[in-house]
């Protein structure tokens, strides 16, 4: 495991992320950005609905047959004079990145984006053993300078403010003329890229995520807007790619179907600027490219999901647009939620990847309003899934028990209507007149939760049920 | 009132005749805090042609249960509702909440079982949202209801996406004589309310309905609607919390001309 996890508190990250300032500025600004953008290259392209349907079905069957083509791309691999190593979970990755590392006695690796990279806390590591991981994404960048995690899968520094940048900058490079004006994205890009350059020329090794592996190419591929990917691959004598084992696709068409529905989700971009593919170390014939070509082949848990009622969660290509889309992460951001991952997708891995008991409000942190399934490009239903982890823990009585008591109780009168209809007049008359002439309640018995930012509105004295009965005995 | 259920064996899917039995599943926010709306529906749907009945057995669609993983629950309930209202030839709810509870999630949570499977089914195919029903099905906009105002329409989340409600209750609101409708941003976000969500995540929760407060506020309209007292019992009491003037009611009150009853937390003037 990476970092502990915090999602137990939710609420009180929650009730700290609501009170930071900076971060509700940048989350509306990401708000009102990223839904507009999606709208309009969807607007665009009139089969995107279809090829949602293509890209879920691609994925159930690749799912399916996970292990068939698993072993195809490793084979494909090998073919090519790479190396696949599998890793049942984040230690024994951590373990054959760290070997790898120490045949070049590397002391600077370079690092693209990769979430599987933050999921089993490679950087940490790399650094308690002496070696130096540098990312090369402008987002990753600026976290790792101000020693933050990702708050957004595909945009880690989304929480940032564009003045907290600069800040951080100015704090971190200690050459920077204080005279010079970097009040501007622009400017702030070039910044970065001056002293990122310098990084990829003394890397030994460069390690990179992917966005899928091709099972019959023995490719990998990963896609960026900064180009920092093309170079952490090619630049360093060795080339390690972090993979989970759900990123197979069967061949390059396949790939590429998800990668118009992934892009035009992720950032509301037809294309994403650069799509770079990489397979097994450089031959004779090529100008550049690494001596070796590894591809570290993560399950971390996974397959256990396999055949269970979330294995739907599986089939997820990492867009983010449930994080662009939630009105829970709207309000809190990616930190509250206390680990890796955030927002939708994050509420149902977490619980995968530290175990339910670690993360047990984040299922339950949610509306159900199914805004997320609404734009999924691969159809998952997230609502249905966080219900299925709401009834495992049920089942598992992790369910706190004040709130299964009071579950128990509204039970046993929902299935008694005659007793329902006793206490819903009692409690009709009750509640009307407590709020009398005022008509709604700031405070109320049992309604902490309800009266704690808004009022109660009172009831109108009498149940609907208990009108109609005397309406329809004087009709009759 | 007098109710001939049985036609609905018969003519299991069949279209909306005149002198249909409808069965109005009342809802549980409904029967305790405004009871206004469910008459408001009666009214409505008896304009529309329906012989309207209010099945004994109902009590909650188990929502609370299924939504805080308790299954057995919430398949106990859905069998007592099935069990309630499957003789009638529609079910039609003033909530795309309920209403979608027992469209798309009883068949789900009975869909292994081959008895009560079917059943579910069965009672899904009939069952509607109140706006939705009275425009697609009965055919009928213009309830000849007439109110002064600039109005909003909010979209609750279960209506939109489980009940694909949308045009209805606009095409209906059209024909109400001296209101104008003013569309707010982002209909499709949540308020907010999520059921027992609200209870507890309420600084979440707030954030969220602060969010949509403001969206209404926007408008500039004075009037609050929506087809789900949910949503509207969080927004007034968000509302009313913060001081806002904008009145908020069931869309099906204004539909019926139902106005007299004071606005959802608003004070009894007698
Ligand atoms: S769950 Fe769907 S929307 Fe969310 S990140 Fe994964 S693919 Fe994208």
């Amino acid at each position: 495991m990476s970092f502990v996890p915090t999602s137990n508190a939710f609420k009180e990250n929650a009730a700290g992320a609501l009170k930071d300032v900076p971060l509700q500025e940048a989350l509306g600004i990401a708000r009102h950005h990223s839904i507009q953008t999606r709208l309009n290259t969807v607007a665009k392209m009139p089969e995107f609905e279809s090829l949602r349907d293509i890209g879920r079905d691609l994925k159930n069957h690749i799912i399916a047959n996970l292990d068939h083509y698993l072993l195809q791309f490793e084979q494909s691999v090998i073919d090519r004079g790479g190396k696949v190593h599998w890793c049942p979970d984040g230690e024994s990755a951590r373990a054959k990145v760290l070997e790898i590392c120490r045949t070049v006695n590397a002391k600077t690796v370079t690092k693209g984006k990769t979430m599987i990279g933050e999921e089993i806390g490679i950087n940490d590591f790399l650094f308690a053993n002496g070696i130096e991981p540098v990312e090369t994404d402008l987002g990753e960048y600026i976290i790792q300078l101000r020693g933050e995690t990702p708050s957004h899968i595909i945009g880690p520094a989304l929480h940032v403010t564009k003045a907290q940048v600069e800040e951080t900058f100015r704090a971190a490079h200690t050459d920077l003329d204080p005279k010079r004006n970097l009040d501007d994205a622009a400017t702030l890009m070039a910044e970065a890229r001056e002293k990122l350059r310098a990084g990829f020329l003394k890397a030994d090794v460069g390690i990179t995520g992917a966005n899928f592996l091709i099972a019959d190419e023995g490719a990998t591929t990963i896609v960026t807007n900064e180009g920092n990917g093309d170079l952490t691959q090619t630049l360093p004598r060795i080339h390690i790619v972090l993979a989970s084992i759900e990123k197979v696709v069967p061949s390059l068409k396949d790939a590429m179907t998800l990668l118009r529905i992934l892009a035009r989700s992720a950032t509301g971009q037809e294309q994403s600027v650069y799509t770079t593919f990489s397979s097994g170390p450089r031959r004779p014939s090529d100008l550049d490219g690494p001596e070796e070509f590894h591809v570290v082949l993560i399950d971390n848990g996974r397959s256990a999901y396999l055949g269970s009622d979330l294995e739907e969660m599986l089939r997820c290509i990492r867009c983010g647009a449930c994080l662009d889309h939630c009105p829970v992460y709207h309000s809190v951001g990616g930190h509250a939620y206390g680990w890796v991952y955030s927002g939708p997708i994050g509420s149902l891995l977490t619980p995968m990847l530290v175990g339910v008991e670690n993360a047990k409000p984040l299922p339950n942190a949610s509306t159900l309003c199914g805004r997320c399934e609404s734009v999924c490009p691969v159809r998952i239903p997230i609502p249905k899934l966080l219900r299925n982890w709401r009834e495992r823990e049920f089942s598992r009585a992790i369910t706190p028990q004040t709130e299964r008591s009071g579950l128990w109780f509204w039970a046993f009168m929902a299935k008694r209507p005659l007793l329902y209809r006793l206490v819903t007049r009692i409690g009709a008359r009750a509640l009307f007149n407590l709020a009398g002439q005022h008509g709604r309640l700031s405070s109320a018995p049992l309604a902490s939760g309800w009266t704690k930012h808004r009022d109660l509105p009172a009831t109108q004295g009498r149940t609907f049920q208990e009108q109609w009965k005397a309406k329809k005995g004087a009709r009759s | 009132m007098t109710s001939q259920p049985g036609t609905a064996q018969l003519n299991p899917q069949g279209p909306f005749k005149a002198g249909a039995n409808v069965a109005l599943f009342v809802t549980c926010l409904v029967d305790l805090f405004r009871p206004s709306v469910g008459f408001a529906a009666v009214k409505l749907l008896e304009e529309a042609g329906c012989r309207v009945s209010v099945p004994d057995a109902q009590t909650c669609c188990g929502q609370p249960a299924y939504n805080s993983g308790d299954r057995k629950t919430a398949v106990d309930i859905a069998k007592q509702t099935i069990a309630a209202f499957e003789a009638f030839d529609f079910v039609v709810a003033p909530s795309g909440s309920c209403g979608g509870m027992i469209k798309h999630h009883y068949p789900q949570l009975l869909a292994e079982d081959a008895v009560w499977g079917p059943r579910a089914e069965g009672l899904a195919a009939r069952t509607y949202e109140l706006t939705q029903f009275l425009a697609e099905q009965c055919g009928k906009t213009d309830f000849g209801a007439r109110l002064s105002g600039n109005c909003t329409y909010h979209d609750s989340c279960s209506s939109l996406r489980e009940m694909k409600v949308k045009a209805a209750p606009r095409d209906l609101l059209k024909q109400v004589a001296g209101l104008t409708l003013t569309e707010m941003e982002e209909t499709d976000a949540c308020c907010g309310f999520g059921g027992t969500f609200c209870i507890k995540f309420p600084d979440v929760s707030n954030s969220m309905a602060a969010r949509k407060v403001a969206t209404i506020d926007a408008t500039g309209a004075d009037l609050l609607l929506a087809g789900d007292l949910g949503c509207l019992m969080n927004l007034a009491g968000k509302m009313k919390r913060d001081g806002s003037r904008v009145q908020v009611r069931h869309v099906a009150e204004v539909l019926a001309g139902m106005t007299d009853e004071p606005a959802i937390g608003e004070e009894r003037n007698s």
